[in-house]
């Protein structure tokens, strides 16, 4: 069939839905094309009924007219992967935003699509398969550099069945399209090239088998890492009220997360927060690998003002990069801000189709979406032994801040760490604005569990006698208590409170966590006698103070151990007194 | 001559459905009814059958009604020639000037590539403490002002608009009574600030769908005066009129509503829309101060909720003053760096001892005993609100900065306010 065969007519405008009749077949997801005029609108069929297919256009419709030429690709939404999407600033459909700027300006022009991958940069290749050897779909043929990581260059992931290599390029300069193998299943030669590609909406399963997330992934966040820890290969969300810190917490884990790779998705949110990664990141040093961050970084950008239907495909386009980077064997973060602009872009659709609506007037297949895009996450056992894993964490914006809704009720049941972030913190200042005593987490700690649960019991205790002093006052409220209550704001000062704008304090690998949660706790759990509740609150503001001292030095310096030394000198005041 | 149709086969709110054939999605038409020509956009195309929104509302419209599609969408005249004119939310002239036929542009055009945004970084100065110092407007910023009927928001938006430093001010005006507009041009007026503004303006009795064109005439202009390199403020009051508006259309299309009757499309909207605040590099900047008043004082209601995750910080209006509470600029950290040393101290601190203040205040009200601390607090509270917060006050910046130092030291002693010590040296009023 030729590709003049795929062709319809526009019946039907609607927003950014187009109804479009059709003769020969379609296939549900492909993408096709609204010709208007010279430019040519990329959609996505979304529902087909008779002989009627409904797209969604990434792009504003103004100008359609019924009649309209649409040509049909015969290929799902897909994306290009290969060497050189490191770095990269995208947007949900794969394209580099800095190339669009280039050849549109100011504005983002419609109908213009540009490569995600450049054709004319040549990689160092080298090969790794040799003449007959046999190789599935996932497994290394070559490798090329690209920045501080080898990138795997695999059998697609597409093909199906076994693959005996017939010829292998040389090592040298190649650019992505280049043949760099020839293969053959028996009955067909193919090439393979640097570049594949894969459909969005369908997860990349070429490896061995999926593991248990054990490990710790350190975040370098104080509060994360002990109390509501993540794991490599793990899920957790953090939804929050405007206000409540969603951003700077993500910007953090973007930071300062011990990973191989992080996805920026930002989904639905402002401009005016990609921007700062965008022109940040290129200036910061990754303290891990001495490279810019920008190194490790790949930045999905569809902002709120950009159309809705690229915001929805944008989630779908970062992870699959993921799962790429995962066939390597590294270890990915994915930072998703926001997943309730996601599920509001389904819900746009779903309101279009006249679908039945659910709460909220969500899609009643919401739950199901959201579940299988956290269910992409995971730790894998790759065919070849090694071991790539993908974390994924989703910011959600409830709205008026009540995690009752929808989304943040669906996510709640397939994350395996919640943070929820609280307004009443950030109102008191108290950063990171993640609630102590709501957030859970079923990941592991850089710290051992029975000591944890004395902090928590701390925390728990603390807040039954805040509540207390507010009916019956503080001179109602016995010293033992009142202590209780010092004990557990200290526990918030000191330690889940952290400044990311404070290098010292931003910086806490697993180790110092380790350290600094020992010195914490054996304030908690020390015996201080005190004479009345004022000896006791200046006693507290005097450790408080030392504490954020030591916060404030950078680990293992002599400022580091003088202010150890000073707490330890407070500790045995109070014991003493 | 564009052909001429008269089946008009359904009328519903403001919507009119004809069959018509070559019809582009979102262009233009002129419907001649009885009442006269009213302008019309195309809002959804199904086969043969086209449905229009009318902006001048489909009040004595006929089924036998004069459809002409234009065939181009709204646009808007883009000159210098708009400066110190009036206009209706479909353009046409409230003043006595003629209307504008030149250099038209489309109107709701693309968003700004977010490659080509750069990080804000120059201040806004308005003379009004509350912002200069404790939330600092910055150029290409959005932010909304929340408050509720009654308070004085338009008279906070016009002065901001007087004194704020840009070349050019952009009034979009939404469900506005009429006496609003007067006040709000005549006070601009006074002020000489007229010949550098540009006033789209809907009154609560204009038609509904003129309501919503409001935003994207204003900021179609503002975007092309950017690019020509003008930094531009626009003001909109006021958005939940917007909002309640699209929220008509969107029920009399038989949308299905997602929180409380408003459209799921809410949040991409509002976004569309406050997104075009920009700072080009190379060129101008638009800022958007919006009013949103929330309907009972709820904070969680759609519209601001929805807004507080799209702008940039907000300011709460309450009783007349800007709340410190609850207010905030999201990108005073991008500049308030390099305006005074003292600058981020002064507001960290005078906000922490105005929150102890509060606390006195509850204290003291619930009958408790006042400590020393509590009297030096509860004289320092009283300064704070009639020298800063105080709507009235109108001092530059490095004023207020000594004024605050000032107000510390007739309350406190150094020590007690917490300031880093080289700083206490350098700015702390010397005694005589």
């Amino acid at each position: 069939m030729t590709e003049q065969q795929h062709q319809g007519r526009v019946v039907g405008v609607n927003g950014n839905m187009v109804s479009v009749a059709f003769d020969t077949s379609v296939i549900q997801n492909e993408v096709a094309y609204v010709v208007v005029g010279d430019t040519r609108l990329k959609s996505e069929v979304i529902r087909v009924r008779g002989n009627e297919a409904d797209l969604q256009v990434f792009e504003s419709t103004n100008g359609i007219r019924v009649g309209d030429t649409v040509e049909f690709s015969r290929e799902l939404l897909s994306v290009e992967l290969g060497p050189g999407l490191l770095t990269q600033v995208f947007d949900g459909l794969q394209n580099p935003l800095p190339r669009l700027a280039e050849q549109a300006g100011f504005f983002l022009q419609r109908g213009l699509y540009v490569q995600p991958l450049d054709r004319e940069r040549r990689w160092a290749y080298t090969p790794k398969a040799a003449v007959g050897d046999t190789l599935r779909p996932g497994d290394t043929v070559g490798s090329a550099p690209e920045g501080i990581f080898e990138h795997r260059i695999m059998v697609p992931f597409a093909w199906s069945g076994e693959w005996q290599v017939t010829w292998t390029a040389p090592a040298g300069e190649l650019t992505v399209v280049d043949p760099v193998a020839k293969v053959s299943n028996g009955s067909e030669e193919r090439n393979v090239t640097m570049l594949q590609t894969w459909p969005v909406k369908i997860p990349i399963t070429n490896y061995k088998q999926r593991l248990f997330p054990r490990d710790t992934l350190v975040t370098n966040i104080r509060c994360i890492d002990t109390f509501f820890p993540v794991a490599k290969g793990g899920t957790f969300c953090t939804p929050g009220p405007f206000g409540a810190g969603k951003t700077v917490l993500q910007h953090a884990l973007s930071r300062r997360s011990e990973v191989d790779i992080v996805i920026v998705a930002a989904c639905g949110e402002r401009a005016g927060e990609v921007v700062e990664v965008l022109r940040e990141f290129p200036h910061l040093e990754d303290p891990r690998t001495g490279r810019s961050l920008m190194d490790r970084t790949i930045i999905i950008c569809n902002t709120s003002s950009m159309p809705v239907a690229a915001r929805e495909a944008s989630i779908y386009t970062s992870v699959t990069l993921a799962e790429y980077y995962r066939q390597m064997g590294l270890h990915v973060l994915l930072l998703a801000d926001s997943t309730s602009r996601w599920a509001q872009a389904l819900r746009e659709m779903s309101g279009r189709l006249e679908e039945i609506p659910g709460e909220e007037a969500f899609p009643a297949y919401l739950e199901s979406l959201v579940a299988g895009f956290y269910e992409r996450a995971g730790l894998v056992e790759l065919n070849d032994g090694s071991r790539g894993s993908i974390t994924i964490g989703g910011a959600v914006s409830p709205a008026g801040g009540n995690f009752e809704e929808p989304v943040t009720q669906a996510t709640l049941k397939v994350v395996g760490s919640f943070l929820g972030l609280s307004r009443e913190r950030s109102n008191a200042r108290r950063y990171p604005a993640v609630h102590p005593l709501e957030s859970w987490s079923k990941y592991r700690s850089v710290v051992a569990a029975k000591d944890l649960d004395r902090a928590r019991q701390i925390l728990r205790s603390g807040n039954e006698v805040d509540q207390m002093m507010k009916v019956v006052g503080e001179e109602g409220t016995p010293t033992d208590d009142f202590v209780v209550y010092l004990k557990s704001e200290l526990l918030d000062a000191v330690y889940l409170q952290q400044s990311f704008f404070d290098e010292a304090d931003a910086d806490c690998p697993a180790e110092k966590q380790v350290y600094c949660f020992a010195k914490v706790l054996a304030v908690l759990d020390a015996k201080f006698q005190f004479t009345d509740k004022a000896d006791a609150r200046s006693f507290f503001h005097k450790m408080r103070q030392a504490f954020l001292d030591w916060n404030s030095s950078l680990w293992k310096t002599d400022s580091f151990t003088k202010a150890e030394a000073a707490i330890d000198r407070l500790i045995q005041t109070g014991l003493n007194a | 001559m564009r052909k001429l149709y008269h089946r008009i086969i359904q009328i519903s709110g403001n919507v009119i459905t004809v069959e018509a054939e070559n019809v582009t999605y979102n262009e233009l038409a002129e419907v001649t009814s009885t009442r006269g020509t009213s302008l019309a956009q195309v809002i959804r195309l199904d086969k043969g059958r086209v449905s229009l929104q009318v902006f001048a509302g489909s009040r004595g419209v006929a089924t036998d009604s004069q459809v002409r599609f234009l065939g181009h969408p709204m646009r808007v005249s883009a000159t210098e020639n708009l400066l110190g004119r009036i206009f209706s939310g479909n353009g046409v002239p409230r003043d006595k000037g003629p209307a504008l036929k030149d250099n038209l542009i489309d109107i709701g055009g693309p968003s700004v590539n977010p490659a080509n945004r750069v990080i804000p970084r120059n201040m806004i100065r308005t003379g009004i403490p509350m912002i200069d110092v404790f939330n600092t407007l910055v150029e290409s910023q959005k932010l909304p002002i929340f408050s509720v009927a009654g308070e004085p928001y338009n008279e906070l938006l016009a002065r901001i608009a007087m004194q704020a430093e840009v070349d050019c001010i952009i009034l979009g005006g939404m469900g506005l009574k009429y006496d609003d507009f007067l006040t709000l041009r005549d006070t601009l007026d006074e002020h000489g600030a007229l010949s550098r503004s540009v006033m789209f303006i809907h009154t609560a009795a204009d038609p509904v769908v003129e309501c919503l064109l409001v935003p994207d005439m204003a900021l179609a202009v503002a975007e092309h005066y950017a690019v020509a390199g003008q930094r531009v403020l626009v003001l909109l009051t006021d958005m939940t009129n917007f909002a309640d508006a699209m929220k008509e259309i969107a029920i009399t299309m038989e949308q299905i509503p997602s929180n409380r009757g408003y459209p799921g499309d809410l949040y991409s909207q509002l976004a569309s829309r406050y997104e075009k605040a920009v700072d080009f590099e190379g060129a101008g900047s638009i800022t958007i101060l919006a009013v949103t008043t929330m309907p009972g004082d709820d904070v969680t209601h759609p519209v601001p909720d929805n807004t507080g995750y799209i702008t940039e910080g907000q300011f709460y209006l309450v009783r007349g003053r800007i709340e410190p509470f609850g207010s905030l600029s999201r990108l005073k950290q991008q500049v308030n760096k390099d305006t005074r040393d003292d600058h981020r101290a002064i507001m960290d601190t005078m906000i922490r001892l105005y929150a102890e203040y509060r606390e006195s205040l509850e204290k003291q009200s619930m009958g408790f005993r006042m400590s020393q601390w509590d009297e030096k607090l509860l004289r320092y509270g009283e300064r704070f609100e009639a020298r800063m917060m105080d709507l009235s006050v109108n001092i530059p910046l490095e004023e207020a900065l000594d004024l605050g130092w000032q107000t510390l030291a007739e309350c406190f002693e150094p020590a007690e306010v917490g300031v880093k010590t080289d700083l206490v040296n350098r700015f702390w009023p010397k005694k005589d």
